[in-house]
């Protein structure tokens, strides 16, 4: 019984999401940069479908919101897969999303299955995408495949420059 | 001397048949280009500068600057707006266009003028401006009359936040952009479609070049040529990011430049009037995009 209701889920059949509410597990890296000038990258956490790179959600957006003059939000662009495929459909500040910059080390992050852009995510396969943009910097993107829809393994992918190790996991 | 006077009286014909600014693309391989610093912004207080001038390279200015007195926006709700902070300098002018409402914004000129002939008591008349201008000082039925219609526009397009189609809706004059890919959602490595109209209808067979900036460190123009089909439509993939020349005319029938006032040596007397060989029409279109880094 079980094992065929998994089937169903993969088969991205409709099942009330409530009835297997996961919380998705993120660790994301900021590297510790040894440049003249630093500023703590912009980030953007979100999901993306893999069959057309198309955004599924938006779990987080690190970026100074309390900036004067809005020149906050002015940069949140320059995450710009993000921004093309989500962000500019939202406005910001956004409720539950919205977050300030982080400074360099392991940040460890869990978005509720009941809450946000994951209340209503279908069961499959998707990317974990973090995107980050540095300012007088780089940009990078990285890609974690994972599972929705039930307990998976740890899944973890390493950024080159702008990113240090991203890990997901369906707990 | 001479070549000032020379150029001083083509401005004022120019400004004469309103067409602020343009200069005629000629034979030359002189080409206007207004170009923002950025196609895609984000926030509340998003302003963008333009760099406009008439150069060689592109997109470095090298030759003249462009005017900024004929230079119009159009705010992504339709309504006309403005430049701001317009200067010009020797080989290129800026200005500021101001994003206070989210969506595109289209940053042009366009001119349209007529050029005619006809016979009135056995004499040739000849006139030359806006269509306006046409429509009133030609008489309606005039005998013998031939005309050369001209248009030329020359754009580029900003969005903050999400891209809006409104301020890209075609005049139905001359030739000019219909957006199937928005222009400020080209991505390099993939495919883009433009479709062109002509005074409202497809330009069918039209032969579009776009040209990357950046010219200076590379050995070659690295030009790309596309065929529109009978819908005006034209597909091409931008192999790399950067800020793009997009260019295509269209010219049917005669037309020859020139004619009294124009060309002539300056202080020289009129010539006498003669009749244009025949009708004609000449559209050209410009912009500059961004292929954006993927």
């Amino acid at each position: 019984m079980k094992r065929s209701i998994s089937l169903l889920t993969f088969a991205g059949a409709a099942v009330g999401s409530s009835a297997m509410a996961a919380d998705l597990n993120v660790t994301v890296e900021v590297p510790k940069l040894n440049v003249a000038e630093y500023h703590k990258p912009y980030v953007a956490i979100w999901i993306e479908n893999p069959a057309d790179s198309t955004a599924a959600g938006t779990l987080a957006v690190w970026y100074d919101a309390k900036n004067r003059e809005d020149n906050g939000a002015k940069w949140l662009k320059d995450m710009r897969q993000w921004w093309r495929k989500a962000g500019r459909e939202m406005s910001f500040p956004a409720d539950g999303v919205s977050g300030a910059t982080r400074a360099p080390g392991p940040h460890k992050l869990v978005f509720s299955g009941a809450k946000g852009a994951l209340k209503n995510l279908k069961p499959g396969q998707y990317n974990l995408v973090v995107e980050a943009a540095r300012e007088v910097g780089g940009h990078e993107a990285v890609r974690v495949p994972f599972a929705w829809g039930k307990p998976g393994k740890l899944a973890t992918a390493k950024g080159s420059a702008e990113l240090g190790a991203v890990t997901v996991s369906v707990k | 001397m001479r070549k000032a006077m020379t150029f001083k009286t083509r401005l004022l014909a120019v400004a004469a048949v309103g067409v602020a600014l343009a200069l005629p693309m000629s034979a030359s391989a002189h080409r206007g280009w207004m170009v923002p610093a950025f196609t895609t912004l984000s926030g509340d207080s998003a302003w963008v500068t333009v760099d406009a001038a008439i150069s060689n390279e592109l997109f470095y200015p090298d030759h003249r600057a462009m005017r900024t007195d004929g230079v119009k926006v159009i705010a992504p709700d339709g309504a006309a707006d403005k430049i701001q902070n317009a200067a010009t300098g020797q080989y290129r002018s800026t200005f500021d266009v101001q994003l206070t409402k989210p969506g595109t914004y289209k940053i042009f000129t366009a001119s349209n003028s007529v050029m005619a002939s006809w016979t009135e008591n056995g004499e040739v008349k000849r006139f030359r401006g806006s269509p306006e201008d046409f429509a009133k000082q030609v008489p309606a039925g005039a005998a013998d009359l031939k005309t050369i219609k001209s248009s030329s526009r020359n754009e580029t397009f900003v969005t903050r936040d999400k891209p809006t189609l409104e301020a890209l809706k075609p005049t139905g004059q001359g030739l000019e952009l219909v957006p199937v890919t928005h222009p400020t959602d080209v991505i390099a490595t993939e495919a883009a479609t433009f479709k062109f109209v002509i005074d409202g209808k497809p330009a069918a067979g039209l032969e579009v070049t776009l040209i990357p900036g950046g010219a200076r460190w590379r050995a070659a123009p690295g030009e790309i040529k596309v065929k529109s089909g009978p819908d005006g439509a034209v597909t091409f993939t931008l192999p790399e990011a950067g800020m793009y020349w997009v260019n295509a005319n269209v010219r049917s029938g005669e037309t020859v430049r020139g004619g009294p006032g124009m060309g002539g040596a300056p202080g020289a007397a009129p010539a006498p009037a003669t009749p244009l060989a025949g009708d004609g029409m000449s559209a050209s279109y410009t912009a500059v995009i961004e292929a954006q880094r993927p």
